[in-house]
């Protein structure tokens, strides 16, 4: 397990950290009204008379909203509460229509849960628990446009009443690492379970790092929460900034203050937005519109039975169901998106060679991730946008599972695939690139690669074992890469004694 | 041609079905009526003369098409100020949405156009709301029409809903809608000699109900008798999905199933209700109350309810509590009043537009509740209030074990002058000592005239029921209806 130092001039620091994410609910509705949630629609062009709070208007819960976070709350192995409450966070601000965000304080829907981190990509078992103290669904505010007009500001409602869950943990992190590892990892379990997009850019992950710093095995510090930050880097910058801050006002005489800070992306560091003082008295209490959300079994029941194979679940079962390698077997359940498109894969090339996917796993995971996605790179392309459907590339694999070319022919076959969008075996036809298995004309090329390098084979034969590539090499090339490798190595053999 | 707005809603609607007059010589009566007293009573904000005679119109042509007729056809009534209605100003008598004109149409407006209703105009209120007397409204005070003999001094029509108290009393309209936070239908019903219910909390859909207080807030009917009250809360009523509140229960048939006879049915007399200093009268009016039903079958019986109170100071910082939020929404950046002064950053947009916004009754009480809600006061304050107000909500499920229906004075004395008390909050609020209890409770409750004080002014007794039970109620208020004989009406000043 890491043990991440800050060293200072009075000694070594630990940091520890929190995360509260926020994680915009995927549904086509607001959490308590009917109106769209689309990103990037016109300036309030998606804002019902509820969003704006227009007089006398009342909320109404949407059941979808709930459903995602439940579901949610169930990927964690969390603790589901049945009986919970929106309460009303009041403050003024211009992009608060209601003077209120409804959220949900006291009985909040999800309670304790974990997820399991690997800090490091290079120790693979050394996995960290990370624990979730709640998760509550709650509003989300709109969006002031400040340059639209020289002295006055406008106001953007169309993500004003937006699902958001807020996803707090336990102080459990110790290193910016960790912390990037589990915003990483609740990022891929939203998405595999499909209850948030996860996209940071588009705003729509957001986190509230709380750093603090103290000598190991002390009391907590005074921790400062940092806002809005929105990229796994960032939120490790952030962490390092900000210890580095701390150690250094504490070790310089000085106390760290509770506020709240800003990240600033520019310069990789925090500042100052406001402290405990004019910290806001909310005055929370229950929503008086809305009754208590009370859920039943059998809304339990169909949230539990839609939720997918969840990622650490996968990749247990891709290593020892499928015999995947870690490394392997961790890189296709990355993202849902990538592990669905190996999963079509596996079963069309298991189809196409008349094997069971086990048999077959590791021929296309070898394929998918050193073959597919090094030629997708190069091109600029994800795999939701590669011109080589799985069906194609089951085809591919499978003309060198039979033997019909070799690998080396696959990568060109593979180009010509990505550049045509046509099928292996028409591109094999074509160009003339089936494997030579003849051991007459096999024999042929390799007597004359022998003939030709003499001087090599005294040496071979005197003990220069390793000069065998070369020959197998010379013998590939005299076939334009045709040749079957097995029967050039068996030949090769046979004639060098 | 007068005569017409002495009818009632039942009346109304059966002469025109039956063709005796048409729905446009209702409308137009009664247009003639609200504005012949605007200027001496103040009871609408604005009236809606083309709104009222249009639908009489609709009415009309329907009837001579053959075709069926709604609950309510050609009846036109009057709405309360509270209720959005759409391309009509509403402002809950308030400066900070004056001139604000809703794009939609509350639940309960609605339901009434659909029962063939039509609308006389929008009714003058206490400011949001908030008062007893009708005197913060922001467009002037309501003046009752009743008068005590020999004295010209204005009267006050009771609140919040005093407009629509005293255009019924004043033949302006023959029904109207009001809301009831802790009293505001059944205090003015009492103080003008009218009828009017509180149904249980969730009966009648808030959806476009400008919010007071959430948790407490109930449309309901106001009418000059307990049937025309049964006709329009069965109209107003009904599951309203936009409203997470509203009951989602079948409306039953109260007007078809009134029965003033209540052979075995048994009435309680809270004795709790029996405050100190409570003027004779009143007493006086209860026990002949409690002779009526006795007469009408029921057996009597007393019963306690402990934390009776309690009920004042919890409802002072419940509704205060949930209308410092409710009301945060008038800001000055959406829509209504805004007060920018030159140089004013958003802060100052809110403080400029708010103060001016918001009469003293409503910064009273924007101010009571952000202190009963602020850190190191929620627990001592709001907590322990909604732990009373569950306490007073037992006290009534215990005695609902025992009786049928309570039956107590609506408000402990008759209406008093405008200035009154005024500039006196506490005596103000101890109005609402009798209709708060039921109001936190939720529970269906009505006030029907009993009688008049020794000054000729109205007192109104109070039937209390069981959640749900708004037929016991009515059917305990018409009997009670039935024996007073309530006729006296104000001499017409105006």
């Amino acid at each position: 397990m890491s043990s991440y130092r800050i060293q200072g001039a009075t000694g070594e620091w630990e940091i520890v950290i929190g995360l509260e994410v926020h994680a915009q609910v995927t549904s086509q509705s607001k959490l308590f009204s009917g109106a769209a949630t689309a990103f990037g629609a016109e300036p309030n062009a998606q804002v019902s008379l509820v969003d704006a709070a227009m007089p006398g208007m009342l909320p109404v819960p949407n059941r979808e909203c709930i459903r995602q976070a439940v579901r949610t709350g169930m990927a964690i192995d969390a603790q589901i509460n049945t009986w919970s409450r929106f309460d009303r966070k009041n403050y003024f601000y211009a992009d608060l229509p209601q003077g209120y965000q409804i959220s949900q304080l006291y009985h909040p829907l999800v309670g304790e849960g974990a997820i399991d981190i690997v800090p490091d990509d290079k120790q693979p078992d050394a996995v960290k628990r990370i624990g979730i103290e709640r998760i509550h669904v709650e509003q989300d505010a709109g969006k002031l446009m400040h340059d639209q007009h020289p002295t006055m500001s406008y106001v953007d409602l169309n993500r004003s009443g937006v699902a958001l869950m807020e996803i707090v943990s336990r102080p459990d992190m110790r290193s910016p690492a960790e912390a990037g590892a589990y915003v990483a990892k609740l990022r891929q379990i939203l998405r595999y379970v499909g209850s948030c997009d996860g996209n940071m850019d588009q705003g729509s992950m957001r986190c509230d790092v709380n750093v603090s710093v103290r000598k190991p095995g002390d009391e907590f510090g005074t921790r400062t929460e940092t806002k809005n930050v929105n990229s796994v880097r960032f939120v490790m910058q952030t962490i390092e900034h900000e210890a580095a801050r701390q150690v250094d006002v504490i070790e310089s005489g000085g106390k760290v203050v509770q506020e709240t800070r800003l990240f600033d992306p520019g310069s990789g560091t925090t500042r100052s937005m406001r402290s405990k003082e004019d910290a806001h008295d909310y005055r929370y209490f229950p929503d008086p519109d809305l009754l208590p959300l009370v859920l039943d079994e059998a809304f339990l029941d169909d949230c539990r039975a839609s939720l997918p194979e969840l990622p650490d679940a996968k990749r247990h079962r891709y290593e020892t169901a499928l015999g995947l390698s870690p490394y392997n077997a961790a890189v296709l359940t990355a993202d849902v998106e990538t592990a669905r498109w190996f999963e079509a894969l596996l079963v069309e090339t298991a189809k196409a060679q008349g094997k069971s996917e086990a048999d077959v796993a590791k021929q296309a995971a070898n394929w998918l991730i050193s073959e597919l996605f090094g030629a997708l790179n190069k091109l600029g392309k994800g795999l939701e946008e590669s011109p080589v459907t799985h069906e194609n590339g089951a085809e591919l694999l499978a003309l060198v599972g039979k033997g019909t070319i070799s690998g080396s022919i696959a990568k060109q076959v593979l180009e010509k695939m990505l550049e045509t969008g046509e099928g292996a075996t028409a591109i094999v036809e074509r160009e003339g690139l089936k494997q030579e298995s003849d051991t007459g004309a096999i024999e042929a090329a390799v007597d004359k690669v022998l003939a030709d390098n003499a001087d090599k084979v005294e040496q071979y034969r005197g003990g220069k074992q390793a000069l065998f590539g070369f020959f197998v090499g010379q013998t590939m090339k005299a076939m334009q890469g045709k040749g079957n490798p097995q029967v050039v190595n068996e030949i090769l053999k046979t004639k060098l004694g | 041609m007068n005569q017409l707005t002495d009818l009632g809603v039942a009346a109304i609607r059966d002469g025109i079905a039956s063709g005796q007059f048409s729905a446009v010589e209702v409308a137009e009566a009664f247009n003639a009526n609200v504005a012949a007293a605007q200027e001496a009573l103040n009871a609408f904000i604005v009236a809606t003369p083309e709104k009222a005679l249009e639908a009489a119109q609709a009415v009309d042509a329907k009837r001579a098409a053959g075709e069926a007729l709604g609950p309510l056809a050609g009846v036109p009534i009057g709405m309360k100020d509270l209720f959005a209605t759409r391309g009509v100003q509403t402002t809950a008598a308030s400066h900070i949405l004056e001139g604000f004109v809703p794009q939609y149409e509350s639940t309960v407006s609605q339901k009434l156009w659909d029962a063939g209703a039509g609308m006389l105009g929008k009714l003058n209120l206490d400011q949001f709301a908030m008062g007893s007397s009708n005197e913060t409204s922001y467009f002037g005070n309501v003046i009752s029409p009743w008068k005590r003999p020999g004295s010209n001094a204005p009267l006050a029509p009771g609140g919040s809903s005093g407009g629509s108290s005293a255009a019924i009393a004043a033949r302006l309209c023959p029904a109207a809608t009001g809301t009831d936070t802790g009293g505001s239908i059944r205090q003015p019903a009492a103080f003008t000699g009218i009828s009017g219910i509180k149904p249980t909390y969730g009966r009648c859909s808030r959806w476009g109900v400008v919010a007071f207080a959430s948790s407490l807030d109930q449309p309901g009917p106001m009418a000059r008798d307990v049937t025309d009250c049964a006709i329009m809360l069965e109209a107003m009523s009904g599951f309203d999905p936009k409203d997470s509140t509203s009951l989602d229960m079948a409306v039953p048939g109260w007007t078809a199933a009134l029965s003033a006879d209540l052979k075995g049915k048994k009435v309680g007399i809270p004795r709790e209700y029996r405050v100190e200093g409570m003027p004779a009268e009143i007493d006086a009016v209860w026990e002949q109350g409690i002779a009526w039903l006795k007469d009408a079958g029921a057996e009597v019986v007393e019963v306690s309810l402990p934390h009776t109170k309690y009920a004042l100071p919890t409802y002072y910082i419940i509704a205060p509590a949930e209308a410092s939020s409710n009301l945060a929404r008038y800001d000055g950046v959406r829509y209504g009043l805004r007060d920018l002064p030159e140089g004013a950053g958003l802060q100052d947009m809110y403080a400029a537009t708010r103060a001016a916004g918001f009469g003293p009754e409503v910064k009273r009480r924007i101010l009571i509740g952000t202190y009963v809600l602020s850190a190191g006061f929620y627990d001592a304050y709001y907590t322990q209030a909604q732990k009373v107000r569950a306490l007073i909500a037992r006290d009534f499920e215990r005695a609902f074990e025992q009786v049928d229906v309570l039956l107590t004075p609506t408000a402990p004395s008759a209406a008093f002058a405008l200035g009154e008390n005024v500039d006196d909050p506490l005596a103000m609020y101890l109005n609402d000592v009798f209709t708060v209890p039921s109001s936190l409770a939720g529970l269906p409750a009505m006030s029907v005239p009993a009688g008049l004080d020794a000054q000729g002014l109205p007192l109104g007794l109070q039937v209390i029921g069981r959640a749900f039970d708004e037929q016991g109620v009515l059917n305990a208020s018409l009997a009670l209806e039935q024996r007073a004989g309530f006729t006296a009406r104000p001499e017409k000043w105006w």
